[in-house]
């Protein structure tokens, strides 16, 4: 790794004229940061590229079509739907659990953010195997409410919880009843985690393709894929990539307008003190029947399918050097993509952190468009980069974990970020006024300070991969399953049983990381 | 700006400072300062924030390289235009204004972390110097198994000098580390620290904005403003003889009144004030300190109370003078101290003498 600091570990006492170590960064971690950046950009541009390079005839022709119109009403009818459905359901269930009297609140805390840990394609067998003529944008409404609203759900509690309560109490001293305070103060304290979320579920909406692929539901990310798969048909597929690619940078730009960028945090010093809980008298055998509902459908029927499924598969189901085949590959996948992606968003998260500047803020922002792509045209653009340029990698590991890269750094930079404050400058320069050369320092003071949250941000990448579907499907070698393929594979083959073991394997290996989150973002709440 | 003698680099002079600047950017925070600083002694560098005297202290420890000028630590350059010295390199121990304790750490680890233990003869002996340097810092060595977290500010800042000293470097650098602690813990954790360095003999150099703290902790002040060193000199003198109105404001409350100097006598609204050494004649500014202004039994100065503070054992008393310059237009209000709050009603019309000389500033 770089030093930390612009100073040299030259062995000689002298070195020549110095720079300011706050004023410029040092120019090999610069010019990494760079390097990755313009590599992240990969995608966009060949978007770009690509629809410049159809022509404006064939373009027209292959985007202005009733199929388009199809697809653009499927994703943008299930975007309108389920954002709303995601807010009411995920704000109202935080508030629930964090500000009233509900029993057993701490563990429904909980149980209601582990939806996250079942993957959506998951969720969506479960459904389809329960009810199986679920399809439409009914259908894909509810699969996606079900398997996204933590996204939501998670900010909006730890936001609750770190609210300060002195702000409902100036309220009431200020007339407002309970309900006319939960809509003027409470509600406008959460608008960065409902926005945030509801971005994210957007984002995995349009990059969802097992989840509605499994219930006959088209996308444009499912249209692409089959496109790709039936034809290879490049230039159809790329016209619909790049209205995809629109559709998401619209969203990206909606979302940055009306988050605005009002001051929410607490204003003042003190210690916050605990915010009050509300009894909930006769509501409460609503409010429980409610979360208890919630919990059933989006925890219970994907886990209830799952063990029927077992069940009912018996021994046969566990062919064992099968799924450890694909156990190892899916962990070799993810700990080698986890680590990469750790290891390259090291020098951002470093820039940005240490020597703040437009510059650096670029270099960042870069990243999280990139990665906000869905994985289909990431795919797509490795797979047409590696076809006309990079033969030799065409279907090759190196590939596959390049893409995870791409697709995953913002967990990585996100929690390097975070850890990297916990590193401040004064401690470096307490270490070098003990003695410590720059390298030393970094190694004994920056990067044991930053580990753990390098391995939280690892565990999040690593739970990214594990879950991904589409970027694998099209880039791994042939033959090579993870247990997202491997799953996909026998489900789509209506195998339901033989599928299970895979779906079982998921959730327990996505549980961890699914606490581990949950556990961030209380601590983010200073608890 | 009369630097003072001790400013003179010396054989014994453990520091030297010559006109060193910085600029960030555009911004010129160091405009040459220049600055000598004796073995053994305390130092302290006062000035108000923003005024340059952390990144003075930062160049001294090697954080940051001056654009120009040059610094010397025991006769040996350490930074100049060609010449740069780390941090790490200068044995110089620095105790930052949070203490900067390694929060991954255990207090006995963070106080041992310069030390290299193959060096030092083992993990026992090790654990011996740990206990010393905290007993050094008055703290109990079973602390060495706490982490930091769990120690008050105080206590943080102690262990963060005993991590300084581990290294027994010649010279000290404390940025502003008692301004995070209240104020009864400020001065106990200030006497601490500066008698631990004293019976240890090592050269230290305080940063701080706080005036009192400065004049009660060093042996030598400089005064800091706008980037350049206004006044350097020893805490009485620097105190009763500022160089210039802004450092005399600046050091403590003022008095300031219109004078006529003739000679060594200013003439002024508080009657004929000699002044040493003066620096200028005819219509000045002269400067008293508050408590050179006395309540007399009688005199021929005089002044009514305006207004008056109480705030416990001293009553600030605003007059207004009548002496025999009033009639010159003279006529001027002073502010002044008394612990008297019974003899200080607003309306009463007391006699005043003044105690001691005055300083001259060109008006």
């Amino acid at each position: 790794m770089t030093p930390a600091t612009g100073m040299s570990s030259d062995p000689s006492n002298i070195r020549s004229k110095a720079r300011s170590p706050r004023s410029r960064p040092p120019a090999p971690v610069v010019a990494a940061a760079v390097v990755i950046s313009l590599a992240t950009l990969i995608p966009l541009g060949f978007v770009i590229i690509m629809t410049a390079a159809t022509g404006w005839d064939t373009a027209v022709k292959l985007i202005f079509r009733p199929r388009v119109g199809e697809l653009l009403f499927n994703t943008v009818g299930l975007v309108l739907a389920t954002i709303p459905l995601c807010i009411v359901i995920g704000v109202a269930a935080a508030w629930l659990v964090e500000r009233t009297q509900l029993p057993g609140a701490r563990f429904w805390s909980l149980v209601l953010a582990a939806p996250l840990a079942v993957p959506a394609f998951v969720n969506s067998y479960a459904w389809v195997s329960t009810i199986p003529s679920l399809g439409g944008i009914a259908g894909g409404t509810l699969v996606s409410v079900l398997s996204y609203y933590p996204l939501v759900y998670i900010p909006a509690a730890a936001a609750l919880r770190r609210m300060d309560p002195a702000l409902e109490q100036s309220a009431a001293s200020l007339g407002l009843d309970r309900w006319r305070a939960f809509f003027r103060v409470i509600l406008p304290q959460l608008w960065l985690p409902i926005t945030g979320g509801s971005l994210l579920v957007g984002l995995h909406l349009l990059a969802e393709f097992g989840a509605f692929s499994m219930i006959r539901f088209n996308t444009f990310t499912t249209a692409i894929m089959e496109q790709y798969q039936s034809t290879f048909n490049g230039v159809a597929a790329n016209m619909l990539a790049s209205v995809l690619v629109l559709l998401c940078l619209v969203m990206l730009l909606f979302e940055s307008r009306i988050r605005g960028n009002a001051r929410y945090a607490r204003i003042g010093s003190g210690v916050a003190s605990r915010p009050p809980i509300l009894p909930l008298g006769r509501y409460r055998p609503v409010a429980v029947v409610g979360v208890l509902g919630l919990a059933a459908l989006a925890l219970g029927v994907p886990l209830g399918n799952v063990v029927r499924w077992l069940v009912a598969g018996g021994a046969d189901i566990w062919d064992l050097p099968e799924i450890a085949r694909t156990l190892a590959q899916t962990l070799a996948f993810g700990l080698a993509g986890a680590l990469l992606t750790v290891l390259l968003a090291f020098p951002i998260a470093w820039l940005a952190v240490r020597y703040p500047s437009w510059f650096t803020k670029l270099l960042e922002g870069t990243n999280y468009i990139t990665s906000s792509l869905p994985g289909i045209v990431v795919a797509l653009a490795f797979v047409t980069v590696a076809v006309g340029y990079l033969r030799p990698l065409y279907q090759t590991v190196p590939l596959v974990i390049a893409a995870y890269v791409l697709l995953f750094l913002p967990r990585a930079l996100v929690n390097l970020r975070a850890g990297l404050a916990q590193a401040p400058r004064e401690l470096e320069e307490a270490a070098q006024s003990l003695g410590n050369p720059p390298l030393k320092t970094f190694l004994r003071v920056t990067l044991r300070l930053t580990a753990p949250a390098a391995a939280g941000g690892a565990a999040l990448v690593f739970l990214g991969i594990a879950n991904e579907l589409t970027a694998t499907l099209l880039l791994a070698p042939t033959g090579v399953n993870t247990l997202a393929t491997r799953f996909w594979s026998l489900s789509s083959e209506i195998d339901y049983g033989g599928a299970a073991p895979y779906a079982l394997i998921l959730i327990l290996l996505s549980l961890p990381m699914t606490y581990l989150l949950y556990t961030q973002s209380q601590k983010a709440a200073g608890q | 700006m009369s630097p003072a003698s001790a400013d003179t680099p010396t054989p014994d002079s453990h520091l030297i400072i010559d006109n060193v600047t910085k600029s960030f950017g555009s911004t010129q925070v160091l405009r040459g300062v220049s600055l000598s600083v004796h073995r053994g002694i305390t130092t302290a560098i006062v000035g108000p924030s923003g005024s340059g005297k952390t990144t003075l202290l930062r160049l001294i420890a090697g954080f940051e390289a001056p654009d120009s000028g040059s610094i010397m630590l025991d006769g040996k350059v350490v930074a100049d235009g060609t010449t740069l010295v780390p941090a790490h390199r200068r044995n110089v121990g620095y105790v930052a204004q949070d203490g900067a304790l390694f929060p991954h750490l255990s207090v006995g680890e963070n106080v041992a972390f310069g030390l290299d233990r193959r060096k030092f003869g083992g993990r026992a002996a090790v654990r011996k110097r740990v206990a010393e340097l905290l007993a050094m810092v008055s703290l109990d060595p079973d602390y060495a198994g706490r982490r930091p977290d769990e120690l008050s500010g105080g206590q943080q800042q102690r262990v963060a000098l005993a991590r300084a000293l581990a290294r027994e470097p010649e010279l000290m650098l404390l940025d502003e580390p008692f301004s995070a602690l209240d104020a009864g813990l400020r001065v106990a954790t200030r006497k601490a620290v500066a008698a631990t360095l004293a019976a240890a003999g090592v050269t230290t150099i305080l940063v701080t904005h706080d005036q009192g703290e400065a004049l009660s902790f060093a042996d030598q002040v400089a005064v800091m403003r706008r980037g350049v060193l206004a006044q350097i000199g020893n805490p009485f003198v620097v105190y009763t003889r500022p160089s210039d109105r802004e450092t005399a404001e600046f050091l403590g409350d003022a008095v300031i009144l219109d004078a006529d100097l003739q000679g060594s006598l200013a003439t002024c609204a508080l009657g004929g004030i000699p002044v040493r050494r003066p620096t200028c004649q005819g219509r000045v500014h002269l400067m008293l300190r508050p408590e050179q202004i006395r309540i007399a039994e009688t005199g021929a100065i005089r002044g009514t109370v305006l207004e008056t503070d109480f705030f416990g054992p001293e009553v600030t008393v605003k007059l207004e003078l009548h002496g025999p310059a009033a009639s010159n237009g003279l006529k001027q209000t002073i502010t002044i101290r008394h612990w008297n709050a019974t003899l200080t009603k607003p309306g009463t019309e007391l006699y005043l003498r003044v105690i001691g000389e005055g300083v001259a500033f060109p008006a």
